[in-house]
């Protein structure tokens, strides 16, 4: 009797996922490919190479990816100018670095902590979202430049503090010997990779408690393993961010950054919605400073610098403000280009002109410094070239944002007839 | 913000009431002493030559300005020099002479904002998206088709604003002021580069807000619209008062035929 709700029932579930849908809508079709091609990456990488030094670059990158996704929070929704987002990285890093290493041991505390890593990253998110707080509640009370200068001058004293509370950072010497993340064995295992069948077998955990309640594996120097690891962090971060844009308060953050008079009178405490802004960023980076300190195993000072700043900056404006699938891409770009393009290019030269029979260009002679060097000196040159390039190509970014239709579509539905009228009228 | 439950009784009669309301700049006297009584749930114009200091009243009402001397008092509470969201979540509600909308979100997205103020979901709901969150925004997102409905801009809610023809941008504004639940609205010239049948439009759209129990406070300066819409008129010229009345008093007054025409010699 009831052949609507039959045909419902009917529905699978791959007609559920509504693919087809999904891939006309640009930002989900960007996330699809992206999703895609992390799964497939490391095996490809593995059988293509024969070697996973490549996933642990990618590993590297989900760190500036998630930087870049924080810092879209503050930039892109907000339209907060924060040229000090390094701090909050370093913030995170040396929170992690502090209670998950003996640093401690040779501090004026005299003990040594080792706090899992599964607590210490959402401490070091927290930690980093506080000192947000504590900077932007007297400073976001300024216009935009104001805020600038103040993050910037904040971003230039977390470094200087770490080199010189050397009793406690270690100062030039960094934080060596941080313990490692850890997953729970069951999403590691399958995963894993190439390196992964001689090192499965050695399921310890520095944390002993821990190993007691899971069972779980030792990251060792396995970079699948960070690769998985940071591939879960992202989606997650990916998945608030989101629900946060698509809510009162992205809403209201997209109205300050629009216009803030109005947004005033329509009833948005601006100060504390801007602080929020600034403190959810804070935490993204401290976040992905934690996972930093524990991937690499070390923090040093000079890893927090302004170009670190600058450089997350880049991936949001050049992956287009405001859309968090564009940003991911940014940021992917830029690391590639910095970390893996350039690096290639001074051998890359030296060999085509090899092949091109110019071989003397290589040699050091009188003021050249041979094609190599002379290659490595233009690597800023080219970079600045090639952003210059892509912004007047697309200025808006490669993916700015756009209408949010997808969202709205149970609005639309009862006006689908205007919306045809719309279509018709276009 | 708490309501206090017995308040329906003890509401006084004016919604707004401006005591001696002062507003300098230096040496510039922009609203000087200037007392008014809004009753409720009438269509109160204040009209004036440009630079009289209408909109700068506005903004003292409004909390976008701190009044130099004098108070604002609204529903029989003291605003004086609250904050622009304060006096919002209370129930004042504006557009503005220069239309301010976020010009880069859709119509909806617009209405939405104004919505804000009555919204409760904090940061955890939104962050994890429960359950209570998405139906509030979905209750919310009907609400706003409602209002642009009202307003006549439906066919417009997924459009940038600033794509939006100079008309429905006015609409629109009123859409998103009506969105705060406001006591209180007031159009600064919503009138403003309107075609005849549009300003007619302008004026049904207006009583049509009446009847939702908004009262409605505007500074215009098409005659017409002021003369046709409002029950009581207050005249400012440099920052005074100088006549207050119903249409056709005010419309009389020596004084006013002077701010206006000047004096005849």
């Amino acid at each position: 009797m009831s052949e609507p709700v039959a045909a419902g029932k009917r529905r699978s579930l791959f007609a559920r996922l509504n693919l087809r849908e999904r891939i006309r809508d640009r930002d989900q079709a960007v996330y699809g490919v992206l999703l895609l091609v992390a799964l497939v990456f490391p095996w490809a990488d593995y059988f293509v190479t024969g070697s996973t030094s490549d996933v642990s670059k990618a590993a590297h990158a989900g760190t500036w990816v998630l930087l870049a996704i924080g810092l879209n929070v503050v930039v892109g929704f907000a339209g907060l100018l924060d040229l000090g987002y390094a701090a909050f990285f370093a913030i995170g890093a040396y929170t992690y670095a502090l209670f998950a290493s003996a640093q401690l041991a040779s501090s004026p505390l005299h003990h040594q902590y080792h706090i899992p890593f599964w607590i210490m990253i959402f401490v070091g998110m927290l930690v980093a979202a506080s000192f947000g707080a504590i900077l932007g509640f007297p400073t976001l009370r300024l216009r935009g430049d104001y805020l600038a200068i103040v993050t910037l001058g904040f971003g230039e004293i977390v470094p200087q503090l770490s080199f010189n509370l050397s009793q406690w950072t270690g100062g030039i010497n960094a934080i060596g010997g941080i313990d490692q993340p850890w997953l729970p064995f069951w999403i590691t295992g399958p995963w894993a990779g190439a390196n992964s069948i001689a090192t499965i077998q050695n399921f310890t955990c520095r944390v002993s408690w821990s190993q007691q309640l899971f069972p779980c594996y030792a990251f060792s120097f396995d970079p699948v393993a960070y690769y998985v690891l940071i591939v879960i962090l992202i989606i997650g971060a990916v998945i608030l961010v989101s629900n946060l844009y698509r809510s009162r308060i992205g809403r209201a953050w997209m109205a300050i950054r629009e216009d803030e008079v109005a947004a005033a009178a329509m009833g948005i405490n601006t100060v504390t919605t801007k602080l929020l802004a600034f403190s959810i960023g804070a935490s993204f980076s401290g976040f992905a400073g934690a996972y930093y300190g524990a991937s690499i195993g070390l923090v040093s000072p000079d890893s927090f610098f302004f170009v670190v700043s600058i450089t997350v900056l880049v991936m949001v404006v050049l992956g287009g403000m405001g859309n968090i699938s564009g940003v991911i891409v940014g940021a992917l770009v830029i690391y590639y280009i910095l970390y893996s393009f350039l690096p290639a290019m001074p051998p890359f030269v030296e060999n085509l002109a090899n092949n091109l029979g110019l071989s003397s260009l290589d040699h050091v002679n009188g003021n050249w410094p041979g094609l190599a060097s002379a290659t490595q000196r233009l690597n800023f040159l080219i970079f600045g070239l090639i952003l210059v390039l892509v912004m007047l190509l697309r200025p808006q970014g490669l993916f700015p944002s756009r209408v949010r239709e997808q969202e709205l579509k149970h609005a639309a539905v009862q006006e689908e007839e205007t919306v045809v009228e719309q279509a018709q009228a276009v | 913000m708490s309501q206090q439950p017995p308040k329906a009784e003890a509401k006084p009669d004016n919604i707004l009431e401006l005591t001696h309301l002062t507003k300098r700049f230096g040496g510039l006297v922009a609203v000087d002493d200037v007392s008014l009584n809004i009753k409720r749930g009438e269509v109160f114009a204040l009209i004036g030559p440009n630079g009289a200091g209408k909109t700068t009243l506005f903004n003292n009402v409004t909390g976008l300005f701190t009044p130099t001397s004098g108070r604002v008092v609204f529903d029989g509470r003291d605003i004086t020099g609250s904050r622009p969201h304060e006096v919002a979540k209370l129930g004042i509600a504006r557009t503005f002479q220069n239309i301010r909308l976020f010009d880069f979100m859709t119509s909806l997205d617009n209405v939405r904002v104004g919505r804000h103020v009555r919204m409760k979901a904090n940061l955890f709901d939104s962050l994890f998206k429960l359950p209570r969150e998405r139906q509030e925004e979905e209750r919310v997102t009907k609400e706003a088709m409602d209002l642009l409905r009202f307003v006549g801009i439906q066919k417009q809610a997924h459009q940038y604003a600033r794509n939006l023809p100079y008309g429905q941008q006015r609409r629109l504004e009123i859409a998103r002021a009506l969105a705060t639940d406001p006591k209180l609205l007031l159009l600064d010239e919503p009138a403003a580069g309107f075609t005849p049948q549009e300003k007619v439009e302008l004026m049904q759209l207006v009583k049509k807000i009446l009847t939702r129990g908004v009262t409605v406070f505007l500074i215009e300066h098409d005659m017409k619209v002021v003369m046709g819409i409002s029950g009581r008129i207050v005249v400012l010229d440099h920052g005074e008062k100088i006549a207050e009345g119903p249409p056709e008093e005010v419309r009389n007054d020596v004084r006013v035929i002077e701010a206006y025409l000047g004096k005849s010699a």
